[in-house]
């Protein structure tokens, strides 16, 4: 068995921290391309230096005497190229500390007024995100996926549950992380829309690998369009069949660990299902949302992603059609 | 010599089962069968899971997720009688724990067989029995996700089991 990789994603959201999408990822890419710039130069001067150096060197046969007069006196005027050399060092290096303490004075100084207050968990191996809100009725919990306006600062409090791990979206933001007894914070901004992976960036278990974070910025209004949708309660199903569904869920092993908001499902050890369905993937950025991955993920999520603390689920096939169904009406 | 280095790799092939993790959905088979068919005629079940330190702490994590530290308060008894003393009202065999949480008892316990997986269940019977000292400290957690007020399970000592009659259901603990 090989693991599935997610091939179905765009290229867009692979991540890429040298295509900055945010003024924070701006300011390291900066960084990078100062450190970059000023290391050729260091790189070209050494190879010319070495390359004068063998074109100046004496020509000899085989029949010459080896050159040994270094040997019997001190060389002459060393200590002007040492001091040159010396001095070219101690000064690229103060550029690049002054380039590290400007970059993170101009992280740190990103306006944060109207910001989005987002709470995200580290899980093994997913995310929990809690959107904050003054008014506490307002708040919401998704998994997986966040989605932030363009324009508008977000500030990141990270915590984690289990065991360290660390948060990366390349194209937004540096990592930072996630220590179980902890609260970090991230400040970030997209200034342009579109859908940006992250990924763990801190060994954290078996499928360490598979954990990535699905970041959608999007224009304000949609922001608000999506996070209002968020904020109700999952629907009542229409139809019969999700109608078994909702009750294959509450009466079965799913009702143990997650949320499905309006129902008596409240249990925090698995992601949020409220709006399952209006998320693009399932197990952490790993698999498309469409029935057929639901449906193998249900049934044996450890052949898909061996470790995972969800249980397979051996469910006669018109319950586990009907627990489709209603999955497909939470949007 | 060479036999003291053939004994020491052998002990470290023995110590790598303690901590086998099994990547794929477990056999439904068990001693007792599934959780809607009491086992009332199983005296004593061989649960595998008391060898394999990863699913005690497996255990462990249900027993947090699940909320059972609601009434047992981290196996220091609260509105649920104490799991960490001496003193066991249904049996502290592992048949007899499991049949407990598949099927509940009189006075407040609920029965979870038709929620907790099988597999489940038995890492939870395993890390129960490791509350009151049960198991070897090779296997018993050694430490938590969460804070924990007493000490670890794998350092506690062996409860000597005694049975404890049931209360009257008007009386408290």
């Amino acid at each position: 068995m090989s693991p599935v990789m997610p091939s179905h994603a765009p290229a867009s959201t692979m991540q890429d921290a040298l295509r900055a999408a945010g003024t924070q990822a701006g300011h390291i890419g900066d960084l990078w391309n100062g450190t970059l710039a000023l290391c050729t130069v260091v790189f070209v001067a050494v190879v010319v230096a070495m390359l004068v150096a063998v074109w100046r060197a004496p020509r000899a046969d085989a029949a010459t005497r080896p050159d040994t007069s270094s040997l019997s006196g001190p060389e002459h005027r060393l200590w002007r190229g040492v001091g040159w050399a010396t001095a070219a060092a101690i000064a690229g290096l103060l550029v690049l500390l002054a380039g590290d303490v400007f970059t993170s004075r101009a992280l740190a100084r990103l306006p944060l007024e109207d910001a989005v207050a987002i709470e995200l968990v580290g899980h093994q191996w997913w995310w929990e995100a809690r959107y904050r809100d003054a008014d506490v009725s307002r708040e919401f919990t998704t998994a997986n996926e966040l989605t932030i306006p363009v324009g508008r600062p977000v500030v990141v409090t990270l915590r984690a549950n289990d065991v360290i791990h660390s948060l990366w979206v390349p194209n937004l933001s540096g990592k930072k992380d996630l220590i179980p007894g902890r609260t970090a914070t991230l400040r970030l901004r997209a200034d342009r829309a579109g859908a940006y992976r992250g990924q763990c960036a801190e060994f954290c278990g078996l499928e360490h690998a598979l954990m990535a974070l699905l970041v959608h910025a999007v224009p304000p209004a949609d922001y608000e369009a999506w996070a209002a949708r968020q904020r109700q309660t999952a629907q009542e199903p229409g139809d019969a069949v999700a109608r078994h569904g909702r009750d294959v869920f509450l009466g079965t092993s799913c009702v143990m660990c997650h949320t499905i908001s309006g129902t008596t499902a409240q249990a925090r050890m698995g992601p949020d299902l409220t709006h399952l369905a209006s998320r693009q993937t399932i197990a952490a950025g790993m698999f498309p949302n469409n029935r057929g991955y639901l449906a193998g993920w249900i049934s044996d999520p450890q052949s898909l992603k061996p470790g995972v603390n969800m249980p397979a689920n051996t469910l006669p096939p018109d319950d586990l059609q009907a627990l489709l169904a209603y999955l497909e009406t939470l949007r | 010599m060479r036999a003291a280095a053939w004994l020491v790799a052998a002990l470290a092939l023995a110590a790598c089962e303690r901590e086998q993790r099994p990547t794929h959905a477990p056999p439904p088979a068990s001693a007792i069968g599934s959780p809607s068919r009491p086992a009332t005629a199983v005296a004593q079940a061989h649960n595998r899971y008391e060898e394999n330190a990863y699913a005690v702490s497996q255990g462990k994590t249900w027993f947090r997720a699940y909320n059972c530290n609601g009434c047992h308060a981290q196996g220091g008894g609260d509105v649920g009688p104490a799991l960490m003393d001496a003193k066991w009202r249904y049996g502290a065999d592992p048949a007899s724990i499991y049949q407990t949480i598949a099927h509940g008892r009189p006075n407040g316990m609920p029965a979870y067989g038709d929620r907790v997986p099988e597999d489940q269940i038995w890492q939870l019977v395993a890390y129960v029995r490791s509350l009151s000292g049960q198991l070897p400290s090779t296997v018993a957690p050694s430490r938590g996700d969460s804070l924990q007020d007493a000490e670890p399970e794998a350092r506690r000592s062996k409860e000597k089991i005694r049975p404890e009659p049931p209360t009257n259901p008007g009386e408290q603990r």
